[in-house]
């Protein structure tokens, strides 16, 4: 990828499909592994894209992921307009998790989707506003 | 050592992925939590789990594991058959629990 070279993609992401939940976070990391991006940054984006994309279809009925790959950094953009996050503080501590048992059942709910983001992005901003929606940025640099 | 040496070794049966048994393998990870897994287990690791949904399959892909052994003869279900064919992830079954599978592993791997 040339230095200028900037790749755009799009998703919708379904909220009532938690089987095929992951797909975008799926078709992004093949991505990546095409153009040549160092694998470090590729688990990252793969880690915390997909923690985002589940926690996306657990609570807030899917939503739209935008993605911007340049030579330096990949940012993923991903906005629902579900119930919003009472407490920030508290949903990023390791082990707090509102999964419901269905979800729990099927390995989800441990309490580490967001603390799994943070550890896995370079760069992280969450924009909640309750009975609105979540957005949350994240950004892994190539040399990361 | 390859998933298809373990799998020889070990006596498992495959059920799904055979594509992805030369799939080299440099460790072990036992979880059935899939955020945990996601998080802390390293590519190239199998995933020893009673996980048998197409969730469990995609983290494997995600995070580039050889493949999912799962244990108890746990079922895997159809939904995970097929992502696990489409992605050549192997699904193997044994009938040892996570604890004697981890034994049984270690003796062979260790070698």
């Amino acid at each position: 990828m040339k230095t200028n070279d900037s790749l755009k993609l799009h998703y919708e992401v379904s909220g009532d499909d938690f089987i095929s939940a992951g797909i975008a976070s799926s078709r992004v990391k093949n991505k990546l592994k095409q153009i040549g991006y160092p694998p470090i940054a590729i688990r990252k984006v793969a880690v915390a894209m997909y923690e985002a994309e589940i926690n996306m279809v657990i609570h807030a009925n899917g939503g739209t992921i935008d993605v911007d790959i340049n030579s330096e950094r990949i940012k993923v953009i991903l906005k629902d307009i579900g119930p919003g996050i009472p407490d920030i503080e508290k949903a990023m501590q390791e082990g707090f998790s509102t999964a419901t048992d269905e979800i729990r059942e099927l390995g989800f709910g441990a309490g580490m989707g967001l603390p799994n983001i943070k550890s896995y992005t370079d760069e992280l901003k969450i924009d909640t506003v309750l009975g609105q929606g979540t957005t949350i940025e994240i950004t892994v640099y190539c040399k990361s | 050592m390859t998933l298809n040496d373990i799998k020889e070794k070990l006596s498992l049966e495959v059920i799904a992925g055979e594509d992805g048994l030369s799939n080299e393998v440099s460790g072990c990870y036992i979880g059935d939590l899939l955020s945990w897994v996601l998080g802390k287990a390293n590519s190239g690791d199998v995933l020893v789990s009673v996980m048998g949904n197409s969730n469990a399959v995609a983290v494997c892909s995600m995070i580039d594991l050889a493949g999912l052994i799962l244990t108890e003869n746990s079922p895997l279900d159809e939904d995970a058959r097929k992502k696990a064919d489409a992605f050549s992830i192997p699904v193997l079954t044994t009938p040892l629990n996570h604890y004697q599978f981890a034994n049984a592993f270690s003796k062979i791997f260790n070698q």
